[in-house]
């Protein structure tokens, strides 16, 4: 345990010591925050075509809860993989595995990192996002707090497998990307999910970034707990968790 | 004393390729222990099954009475690992790592202990990534030291180390022998196994050619010394029938006598009896060096 948490306090020191990773991860949802709120502003309206948009409720109610899955993807798209791909390449985890620290301190570690990082950037967006837009307030804590959890267990996973199968940095980066932005744009962090049509429906629908977020704006937007999206996604992390375990390497 | 290691029939294969092939030894308490040859010459791979970082394809191992595929990681706490290709995170600091290295443990050293004895607290602040070759290398060997292990595995630890810390790595290797700590050294440095070992196993291609103390094998294998002077004498003969000479190759001035034994005294002696002062003479002594190319037929660094 001592262990654990000498390298959990280590591992948020080097978290902050890497400035791109901080930005990544918390600062480029804050920015999207912006752009998407100078851009939509928090009036609920239907375009001209009389079409229903973000859900039938304001741009910023739909994205504040939106851009805590962000926050989640960016960790497990991008910053666990690469740092866990780097770990590995350049022998780090075989030297902290010759030293006798386990795989569970190794991977707690970077579970509570994850998670501090995930609060913290939430946060971020939720008070700005309160004092720049005055949005409606998360309506059912008790309901966001589970859900925040299951998303942030979801995507820690993804990260934990994306680590495991790639081989180096390079792989995690160039992949990690790709995953990251097709996933914002199509998965309902970008562009309302109503306007997406046809084959961009449909592989929105299958990221696991619309359901965590259909999972955690359900009880922000006071529509209660989102069953369907819940199984989705502890599914997925189920089947992430079992995949990284059987493909985690030290070496 | 007992066996701490021991290894029977130890065999591991990449693919095609034999690294370890039918070795077996033993290692007793407190000795400092050398595996001596060429890069690729299975000395790794061997030591890394030791530390239950490689599964060997066959044969038993025995460290500290642990089975190192079956209890490894029980293993890894009472031993210490320095490896040849490993890395810390490059934003780490040097006190973070022994900080977080001696947290396995509670019988592990004060870390700023280690710090002064391998000249790092200059750089206790200092990040992984800012540290030169020899001072990430005697981190490494902190960081081996740190959790106060029953054996240390040593791989090529002097590599990047300038001639004067080679000097200190070896004394205080020794200080950490005589407070009981077993040592396994893997090298490349015919002068470091010479210097520091008490037994040498000498490995070419995957097998143990031979293994004894470094006196030991110099005398089993590379007995003879030389005496090397010159003369303008040019009867000589005479040196043939002093004790202990073997040959005596004369090139112009030049005489080579090689022989055993206590064979310069007694060259030095009949020289001054014949008369004979010369100002150059000078002994070789074999070396682990000259028991290396007879037994491979190669040098270490091919």
């Amino acid at each position: 345990m001592r262990t654990l948490f000498k390298l959990s306090w280590v591992e948020i020191k080097l978290f902050l010591r890497e400035p791109i990773t901080v930005i990544f991860t918390l600062a480029l949802p804050i920015i999207f925050l912006f752009v998407m709120g100078g851009v939509f502003g928090n009036t609920t309206d239907a375009d001209d075509s009389g079409m229903i948009v973000f859900r039938g409720v304001g741009p910023l109610d739909y994205y504040i809860p939106a851009y805590f899955a962000l926050v989640m993807m960016a960790i497990g798209t991008v910053a666990l993989p690469v740092h866990l791909a780097g770990y590995r390449e350049r022998g780090i985890l075989r030297r902290l595995r010759a030293s006798s620290i386990s795989v569970w301190s190794v991977l707690g570690s970077q579970i509570i990192v994850s998670c501090i990082i995930a609060v913290v950037g939430s946060l971020l967006i939720l008070a700005l996002g309160i004092l720049v837009y005055s949005p409606n307030l998360p309506q059912s804590p008790e309901l966001l707090i589970p859900a925040f959890i299951v998303g942030l267990l979801c995507f820690t996973a993804l990260g934990f497998f994306l680590g495991a199968v790639l081989p180096s940095t390079r792989s995690a980066q160039g992949l990690g990307l790709i995953l990251f932005f097709v996933m914002m744009i199509l998965g309902g962090a970008g562009p309302p999910p109503e306007v997406l049509t046809g084959a961009m429906d449909i592989v929105g629908k299958i990221t696991p970034l619309r359901h965590v977020i259909l999972m955690l704006q359900d009880p922000s937007l006071g529509f209660g707990w989102n069953q369907d999206a819940s199984l989705i996604v502890a599914g997925i992390t189920v089947v992430l968790i079992i995949l990284a375990y059987r493909f985690f390497r030290w070496e | 004393m007992s066996s701490i290691v021991s290894v029977k029939n130890l065999r591991k294969t990449y693919g095609n390729t034999v690294a370890v092939d039918d070795i077996s030894f033993e290692v007793a308490e407190g000795e400092i222990f050398g595996f001596l040859g060429p890069n690729g010459a299975g000395k790794t791979t061997t030591v890394e099954c030791l530390q239950a970082l490689r599964v060997p394809d066959s044969g038993t191992i025995s460290v500290l009475g642990l089975n190192p595929q079956v209890q490894a990681q029980e293993l890894r706490l009472l031993i210490g690992s320095q490896l040849q290709e490993s890395a810390l995170p490059d934003r780490i600091r040097v006190w973070e790592a022994l900080d977080l290295f001696s947290s396995v443990t509670p019988d592990a050293l004060d870390w700023r202990v280690l710090l002064e004895q391998w000249d790092l607290a200059g750089k206790r602040k200092a990040s992984f990534s800012s540290l030169s070759g020899g001072q990430r290398q005697r981190l490494f060997i902190a960081l081996a030291l740190v959790n106060n292990p029953k054996v240390v595995f040593l791989d090529e630890m002097t590599t990047g180390l300038d001639p004067a810390a080679r000097r200190v790595a070896w004394d205080l290797i020794r200080t950490v022998r005589e407070k009981g700590t077993t040592v396994v050294l893997v090298t490349h440095f015919m002068d470091e196994a010479e210097n520091l070992c008490d037994r040498v196993a000498i490995v070419d291609r995957g097998k143990i050619v031979a293994d004894d103390s470094p006196q030991g094998l110099i005398t089993q294998y590379a007995g003879e010394v030389r005496v090397i002077f010159t003369t303008d004498e040019t009867d000589i003969s005479w040196l043939d029938k002093v004790d202990g000479v073997n040959k005596v190759a004369v090139s112009g001035p030049r005489v080579e006598v090689t022989g055993s034994g206590p064979v310069l005294a007694l060259v030095a002696a009949a020289l001054v009896e014949h008369g004979i002062v010369p100002a150059d003479l000078r002994v070789e002594q074999p070396t682990l060096e000259d028991v290396f190319l007879k037994l491979t037929g190669h040098g270490a660094g091919d």
